[in-house]
């Protein structure tokens, strides 16, 4: 069954259609990435999924159920979760503190004021486990906004998966990263999606082509096209509108 | 919102590893200094200003958990004070008329009462919107409450107010409510209390959250929770406890106006907390403390209080945002680090420049009100007339010399001692 799924979605932002019926299904546990040039719609694409704003028609489909038109909040309590292609972190709040925040609702704790955070076992087990997973035990106590970018990045990924979410948007975890720093984050990434359903945006191919099980191409609003990587690197469509240009 | 924006940041993030002792000691030293300050201060004039302080400190400890922890500049907090008296106080009425077997001493918890409902009614609609428009929605709401006050005379009894006695009911503890020493020990408790719970407020996942919210907003509902409902919650128990300081105020002055509701009491919480700093739990208590002996020392000598008062919050919004707490903070950080020595030179210059700064402006404004009819000025075996030149010259001087040093010890020294990084 599809844990995603997308269904003739639309959607306009006045006379501007940016995105322009996309059908898209991703299966329990497939790694799916999303490439296209620049201004496709890719981000506006996860605003949807994610219920930032509702779309203008169609829907989509979470594990079956209907969840456009909710907020980003329930969404996100049904078990979807996402990133942001701006770093979208707790600033002022320490790495630690980032994660326990965002691993409070999935533990069922609410907006509970009769106990206190540090006393919550679980959620404190739970933060650890992921602040050791994006590889920043060192930074527990360190303001978020005061850590390098990579890390940040980390972190965004960190606070992402920490409430266990099923599905997993990353809108593109890596860019402005170094080789290395990229190395590590598709390490990351890898490891934190294990078992999970991934939908990825990404522009670097290297990460694209090694990570994802299958692949779609959005290009002004529109998916030409999905498949296995080695499809999606023989289609003559693809390498015309898009990875021809990267190629040159 | 800029100015606030830099206060905000110096918020400690809360030391999930500190020890059980670092936490209870700021408790331990404040009892002791709650159960000290009757023997130290035993006048009437002395348990009046404490009691006032009391009161003060728990309010603005409700207001920066509003703006401190949920990042909500209120513009209209005395609402909530103000309706938490008046419930309170018309308990105590009531308590006298029917023989009621109810403790003054819980009045409070009928002002806490009181603030949580009318926060949970009227927060719904305030609530619904952020950053300025909730300013001025509260600003809104701040001026229709004062202005209904006046014009429901059963409820908030007119100008003349609601007059109550606080020695009717039963005595809690053996306590005798009647003398100002009586009430002091009433106040003492509830401020003990009322701070215990809002820290221990702080340290809740909901406490958490809400400084999630002040932080980055427009995140919070991608890890599951609506900053709106968080907001909302937020306010409400910030006006229970602003309303439990309404009620503490009904007891120890057994009246209250329609007044209280006014800007004047909403502007004055927010100086208190600003002025002590938002960023650090305790930062209202100084600011309550600082502008209640403000307002009852300096009145005596001088008109010119709530200026002075108004200088001051300048001076601390342009050159120390994170409010009196930062200071205490950058001292103790020295100190932690042990680079306190090398400091001391920086601080105790800057402290001078602001003192010159400070006589030569109080100087001239204490002239200038003497100008139109008062008499002269007497200080230090030095009398100053208005008429004269002497006395402008000086004060002038002061000024320049005191702007002078400020800005040369700035532009000197930018450690960020007193701004840290956002
Ligand atoms: N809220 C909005 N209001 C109006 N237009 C928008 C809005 N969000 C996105 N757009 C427009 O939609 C188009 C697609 O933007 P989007 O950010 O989705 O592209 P993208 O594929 O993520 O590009 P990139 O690779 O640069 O991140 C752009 O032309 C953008 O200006
Ligand atoms: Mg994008």
């Amino acid at each position: 069954m599809s844990d995603l799924e997308l269904r003739a979605l639309r959607k306009s932002f006045g006379s501007a259609d940016i995105i322009r019926g996309v059908d898209l299904a991703v299966p329990a546990g497939e790694r799916h990435a999303v490439i296209g040039p620049n201004g496709a719609g890719k981000s506006t694409l996860f605003n949807l999924i994610s219920g930032a704003f509702p779309p203008t028609s169609g829907e989509v489909m979470l594990g079956g159920e209907r969840i456009s038109g909710r907020p980003p909040y329930e969404i996100n309590r049904r078990g979807l979760s996402r990133s942001f292609q701006v770093t979208n972190i707790f600033h002022n709040m320490s790495v630690y503190e980032n994660l326990r925040c965002a691993v409070l609702w999935s533990l069922g704790y609410r907006y509970t004021l009769w106990r206190s955070a540090a006393a919550l076992k679980d959620a404190a087990e739970r933060s650890r486990e992921v602040l050791h997973l994006i590889g920043l035990d060192h930074a527990r106590e360190t303001p978020a906004g005061l850590l390098s970018y990579a890390d940040q990045r980390a972190l965004e990924i960190g606070v992402t998966i920490a409430g266990g979410a099923r599905v997993i948007l990353l809108d593109e975890p890596t860019a402005g990263m170094s080789r290395a720093e990229t190395d590590r984050a598709v390490d990351l990434i890898r490891r934190v999606t294990e078992g999970r359903t991934l939908l990825i945006v990404e522009h670097d191919m290297g990460v694209v082509f090694g990570l994802a099980d299958r692949i779609s191409v959005l290009v002004y609003g529109e998916v030409i096209a999905t498949g296995t990587p080695a499809e999606i690197r023989g289609d003559p469509r693809v390498r015309e509108a898009y990875l021809g240009e990267e190629a040159a | 919102m800029t100015a606030i924006d830099r206060a905000l940041p110096a918020m400690r993030p809360v030391g999930v590893r500190s020890s059980p002792l670092a936490a209870v000691a700021p408790w331990l030293l404040g009892a002791a200094i709650l159960l000290a300050l009757p023997f130290v201060f035993p006048s009437r004039t002395g348990f009046t200003i404490m009691n006032a302080i009391g009161i003060n400190v728990v309010f603005a400890l409700s207001y920066n958990m509003l703006l401190g922890q949920g990042g909500m500049l209120s513009f209209g907090h005395a609402v909530w004070f103000g309706l938490g008296g008046f419930a309170a106080m018309h308990m105590m009425v009531a308590i006298d008329k029917l023989a009621l077997p109810v403790p003054v001493f819980l009045l409070p918890l009928v002002g806490f009462a009181a603030g949580l409902l009318a926060g949970a009614v009227l927060g719904w609609p305030i609530c619904r919107r952020a950053g300025t428009p909730f300013a001025m929605i509260t600003l809104g709401i701040g001026e229709l409450i004062a202005a209904a006050g006046l014009m429901f005379v059963t409820v908030f009894g007119g100008e003349e107010g609601i007059k109550g006695d606080r020695v009717v009911g039963p005595m809690l503890f053996g306590l005798d409510l009647g003398p100002q020493g009586g009430v002091y020990w009433f106040i003492a408790f509830w401020v003990f209390a009322a701070a215990l719970a809002m820290w221990a407020f702080t340290r809740t996942p909901l406490g958490r959250l809400s400084l999630a919210v002040r932080d980055n907003p427009d995140r919070v509902p991608f890890i599951g929770y609506d900053p709106q409902r968080v907001r909302y919650l937020v306010f409400m128990v910030a006006s229970g406890f602003a309303g439990l300081a309404g009620g503490m105020a009904a007891v120890n002055y057994e009246i209250l106006t329609p007044q209280i509701f006014g800007a004047l009491t909403s502007g004055n919480v927010l100086l208190m907390a600003f002025i002590g700093g938002l960023g650090a739990f305790y930062g209202p208590i100084l600011g309550a403390v600082l502008i209640v002996l403000m307002q009852s020392m300096l009145s005596d000598y001088t008109e010119g209080w709530q200026l002075y008062v108004g200088l001051l919050f300048m001076g601390l919004v342009m050159f120390a945002p994170g409010g009196l707490a930062s200071m205490v903070e950058g001292g103790a950080r020295a100190v932690r680090r042990g680079d306190w020595r090398e400091r001391a030179p920086a601080w105790a210059s800057g402290a001078l420049a602001f003192a010159v700064l400070a006589a030569g402006i109080v100087l001239l404004v204490e002239l200038a009100f003497r100008a139109h009819g008062g008499g002269a000025l007497r200080l230090a075996g030095l009398t100053l007339r208005p008429g004269d030149a002497m006395g402008w010259i000086i004060g002038i001087a002061l000024v320049s010399l005191g702007a002078g040093l400020l800005r040369l010890l700035t532009r000197r020294g930018h450690d960020g001692d007193t701004a840290r990084p956002a």
